[in-house]
């Protein structure tokens, strides 16, 4: 056995303090000792994307990386999206576009997507492929998450003027 | 998946993670980005009793390209280096960075550790041998430089000492006249190349003035194509030439079959990138704009 640490995160704007053991992975974190299930566990091999969160603004998997790691750091995961009751413009266009059918890579794709949308709130199509690239589907053949991205990025520029939610 | 159990050390500078190697002993592993070490040590191809955690230490990030000299930090990560001012200037740099793996991975995964890890799939051991790159370590005995070329010295195997960590890659800002590119067969963004080749060209008055062509994931380490260049240097380009320095490449090649292609697949396509690579190093070395070569999604 190895030394527990202790460590705080701060996850979707809540600070945790939590003793993990070292070889905890970040996405075990997330959802043994935070109970946030939303982020999934695909290839775990950093391979197909599911476990994708933000730390500290920027895309990651989480399977490949230690919560050890994350000390100190934030955290958003997909259950960051959704804010009063009011499903994400993105989480909309996914279910209005038919852009996931069993769902596992959704919360991953998700991420993602909200990340390119902030550097980029008008993104062609090209780009949209580019910025998913690291997120693996294996039900739409892409057609319909590239649409999903594409009208939420719409819906957020009219909403907003451009500021993302 | 759980690595198997370690201790974990987080070090706060250069000194103190040497000294926790020194310390540890043999049972240590340096953990920096950790995009390819965790990829081990989850399948258990690896059991450290102590990793240290160096990818906190300050400024080891850092990118120093104010001069004719480039100081590229340990800890500088692909995305970092792929958005630098640096990445702009000298393409060869972009094509690396902007397609190693899917933004995800680039966003944690270090130039450092690419090095470091002996991989010959790794991209910026290849890449770095096409600029005659050094490698800046620190040890218990203090600092020292190494060649690039040689560093990988078998699968998995580099010429670190036992613990020493690499602190930064330097090497001469490529002179006018010179162009380079780095081509790389991706099955999907998030692979391992299944081939790659690097060439860097300086070109005189129409004729090759001087040549690098390096190979990855074509043998056990990155593999430096000599006779390749022999090929091209005193030339001037002309299409048979570059079918001989893609047959030179081949030879020097010495791929395995495994589940990214059969080893007569790789051979075929170190011949192709290698002539893809050198038109677009020429291009380059002309003053041509050329979009990133490497680039997959």
């Amino acid at each position: 056995m190895s030394d527990r640490i202790c460590i705080t995160v701060t996850v979707n704007s809540v600070p945790y303090e939590r003793e993990v053991e070292p070889r905890l992975l970040l996405v075990q974190f997330i959802r043994e000792e935070l109970r946030l299930t939303g982020t999934h566990i695909g290839c775990d091999t950093s391979y197909c994307g599911a476990c994708t969160v933000l730390l500290n603004g920027l895309p990651i998997k989480s399977c490949t990386m230690l919560a050890v790691q994350a000390d100190g750091y934030e955290i958003s995961t997909v259950e960051n999206l959704e804010k009063n009751d009011m499903l994400h413009p993105l989480q909309e266009a996914f279910s209005e576009h038919h852009a996931l059918q069993c769902g596992y890579c959704t919360p991953g794709m998700l991420m993602s997507a909200y990340h390119l949308l902030e550097l980029n709130p008008d993104p062609t199509d090209a780009e949209i492929r580019k910025g998913i690239q690291g997120n693996l589907c294996r039900c739409t053949g892409y057609g319909n998450i590239i649409k999903a991205i594409s009208s939420a990025a719409d819906k957020i520029q009219e909403l907003t003027g451009g500021d993302q939610l | 998946m759980y690595p198997a159990p370690f201790q974990y050390h987080r070090a706060t500078t250069v000194d103190d993670a040497v000294g926790m190697l020194a310390g540890i002993g043999e049972g240590a592993r340096v953990l920096a980005g950790g995009q390819s070490l965790l990829a081990i040590l989850k399948l258990r191809f690896d059991e450290p009793t102590d990793l240290v955690d160096i990818g906190r230490i300050p400024s080891l990030d850092q990118i120093d390209d104010a001069g004719d000299v480039i100081n590229i930090g340990a800890l500088a990560t692909h995305n970092r280096i792929g958005a630098s001012a640096l990445a702009g200037v000298i393409p060869i740099i972009s094509d690396c960075a902007n397609g190693i793996a899917d933004n995800q991975v680039r966003n944690l995964g270090t130039i450092g550790g690419s090095v470091a890890s002996g991989d010959p799939s790794c991209d910026w051991p290849t890449l770095l041998h096409t600029l005659d790159a050094e490698i800046l370590c620190q040890g218990p005995e203090g600092a020292r430089t190494l060649d690039i070329n040689g560093f990988v010295e078998d699968l998995y195997q580099t010429g670190l000492k036992p613990s020493e960590i690499i602190t930064g890659l330097r090497f001469n800002r490529p002179v006018a006249g010179s162009g380079g590119a780095y081509c790389a067969f991706k099955r999907c963004a998030p692979a391992y190349p299944t081939i790659s080749v690097g060439v860097q060209l300086t070109i005189r008055d129409g004729q090759v003035d001087s040549s690098r062509i390096a190979l990855g994931s074509a043998g056990l380490t990155p593999i430096r194509a000599n006779e390749a260049e022999a090929e091209l240097t005193g030339g001037s380009l002309r299409p048979g030439q570059i079918n001989r320095a893609a047959d030179a490449a081949v030879e020097a090649s010495d791929p395995y079959t495994d589940q990214r292609g059969s080893a007569e697949f790789k051979r075929q396509l170190v011949a192709t990138l290698t002539r893809r690579a050198i038109a677009i190093a020429a291009r380059r070395a002309s003053g041509e704009t050329v979009k990133n070569s490497h680039e997959y999604y």
